[in-house]
């Protein structure tokens, strides 16, 4: 075959996409840029700050050091105090959790009410920040960190809860089909053919939710939730910012070796 | 022991798997279910334990009608049926003997399972059964560590457990290789007559089915097409129950017999690497 017979034979053009796929790309890409700078305006920023923006970020900086290193001593008790309260807080998560995402798992649910209560508690847990659960329990149990450990708690079961019933949801029916069959009671088949199944991911999740906890405890001082936000707080309000340089490295600290620990266990959980 | 009387399943889909069903077991042995997919075989097996809701019909199994039965009553009816499954459906995250042991569920309490306290003579027989399909001290092994043989080995061990009065099998070789496939037939066949308990297969293979089972029934869109002894299979009931198709290399020949019975000696060695 010359190559004109084959060009004659075979299309020589090929196009990914119809001129009016490509239109509609282009529309999509030119929306999204409108959207951003309409944003933009809307928020009438102050752009005369940013000019000596650099300046104050170095000025910050040279007041935070030297660290005032002796204040690590006032700080130690409020952090064990702060891993405490994520620590506790993530445990009482789990005692939470896992019922509820047995109820928001469809294939797990009893009906179709108890499923729209577990969702609804996931939801309504996740729809609210850690800071806000903390200033609903301050007021509830007064400031410290009985208040911390409950708003950790009850932000933690709407991203334990949800990642767990999606895996429930994609377990093998198999399994549990063949659980069915042995005569075995509803709770057996959750207990033999769906937890094992999942439970790599339980703990996987439990794991990264503590270490999501540690990061977010350091900031519940600030409304008052126990930690060592409070001593954040204070010392940020006085300018005293070589307390503030001890404070952040500890919390980067902490935060790196909580970060460690969850990554070793999830790698070692098959 | 098994009565089915014009058993029907209609899907909500509107798809009608079964048009009417009549099958009797009486004696213990291997009932070998042949038909193209998606003639019913499948829906079959499972409406007889009630994993598939029956639309209607009865099935008798001994006295007991499991059809009209309620959900406590029908778990303690499925603590008499053992069930074996193409994908082996074990824990794949639990050990051989916790697998094995969960045939028993339906006759321990639910801290029982939790805790894995099985009666002793549980786990005796356990053991037993484990030696007897060729999985000797795998016991503390993961299911997800074994072949797809070793796995259905377990699968049979499990579903003995049960003691049951009826095997049902569904596909027990498909997702094997062909020796695999014999030596699990074989195991399965062996055992069904030495605990005398009847087995209904689903099996594909047409070949293994004339070879091992005792009787084959041959379902066509729902209904039974052919019920007789292995050997009364001929061109003209395949092409009743599969529908037109050059089966002369397929049929068994007498001639086949002595291969046959040939390679049942190796089967101490072939058992465990399976």
């Amino acid at each position: 075959m010359t190559p004109e017979e084959h060009a004659r034979k075979y299309p020589q053009v090929w196009e990914r996409f119809t001129p009016r796929e490509t239109l509609v790309r282009y529309a999509w890409f030119i929306g999204i840029v409108f959207v951003a700078v309409w944003s933009l305006n809307r928020l009438e920023i102050p752009w005369f700050y940013f000019l000596d923006a650099h300046e104050q970020a170095a000025d910050l900086v040279a007041r935070m050091v030297p660290p005032y290193w002796e204040f690590f001593y006032d700080i130690a008790g409020p952090l064990i105090e702060t891993i405490h309260i994520a620590t506790l807080g993530t445990v009482i998560t789990v005692v939470f959790a896992l019922p509820i995402a047995f109820l928001a798992a469809r294939n797990t649910t009893p009906n179709a009410a108890t499923w729209f209560i577990g969702r609804f508690i996931l939801v309504a847990s996740r729809s609210v920040n850690t800071v806000v659960w903390g200033l609903i329990f301050v007021a509830v149990f007064g400031p410290g960190p009985m208040a911390g450990i409950w708003s950790i708690a009850a932000r933690s079961v709407g991203f334990v809860g949800k990642l767990t019933a999606e895996s429930i949801e994609e377990i093998d029916r198999g399994t549990t089909e063949a659980i069915e069959a042995t005569g075995a009671s509803r709770l057996q088949v959750l207990m033999i053919g769906v937890i094992p199944q999942v439970l790599p991911v339980i703990y996987g999740t439990i794991v990264y939710r503590w270490d999501i906890n540690i990061r977010e405890s350091t900031v519940l001082g600030f409304v008052g939730a126990g930690g060592i936000g409070i001593m954040l707080y204070s010392s940020i309000n006085q300018f005293a910012w070589h307390e503030v340089s001890v404070m952040l490295i500890a919390i980067f600290g902490i935060v790196l070796v909580s970060e460690l620990v969850s990554a070793t266990v999830r790698k070692r959980i098959t | 022991m098994l009565a089915i009387t014009d058993l029907v399943k209609v899907y909500p889909s509107g798809e009608q798997a079964l048009g009417g069903v009549n099958l009797q077991v009486e004696e213990p042995q291997v009932v070998a279910v042949i038909g193209s997919s998606g003639a019913g075989k499948s829906t079959l097996i499972r409406c007889i334990n009630r994993l598939v809701e029956p639309t209607s019909g009865r099935v008798l199994l001994k006295d007991t009608d499991v059809t009209a039965l309620s959900r406590r009553a029908l778990r303690r009816a499925r603590r008499r049926m053992g069930m074996i499954f193409q994908e082996y459906n074990l824990v794949e995250r639990l050990t051989v003997m916790e697998n094995v042991l969960s045939g028993r569920l339906g006759y321990v309490s639910f801290w029982q399972a939790y805790r894995r306290k099985y009666p002793s003579q549980d786990i005796s027989r356990a053991f037993e059964l484990l030696r007897r399909v060729g999985l000797e001290g795998y016991h503390n092994t993961r299911a997800d560590a074994l072949s797809g043989g070793q796995r259905q080995r377990v699968g049979i061990a499990r579903a003995l457990m049960q003691q049951p009065d009826l095997l049902l099998v569904d596909e027990p070789t498909a997702s094997l290789d062909p020796k695999t496939a014999r030596q699990i037939m074989r195991l399965l066949c062996e055992l069904a007559h030495e605990q005398g308990t009847p087995a209904l297969v689903n099996i594909h293979d047409v070949n293994l089915a004339q070879e091992f089972a005792d009787r084959v029934v041959g379902l066509a869109g729902g209904v039974i097409a052919f019920d007789g002894a292995a050997h009364e299979l001929t061109p003209a009931v395949l092409n009743e129950i599969y529908g037109e198709e050059d089966w002369s290399k397929t049929i068994k020949k007498p001639t086949a017999e002595r291969s046959a019975g040939e390679d049942r000696g190796s089967m101490e060695q072939e058992s465990a690497a399976g």
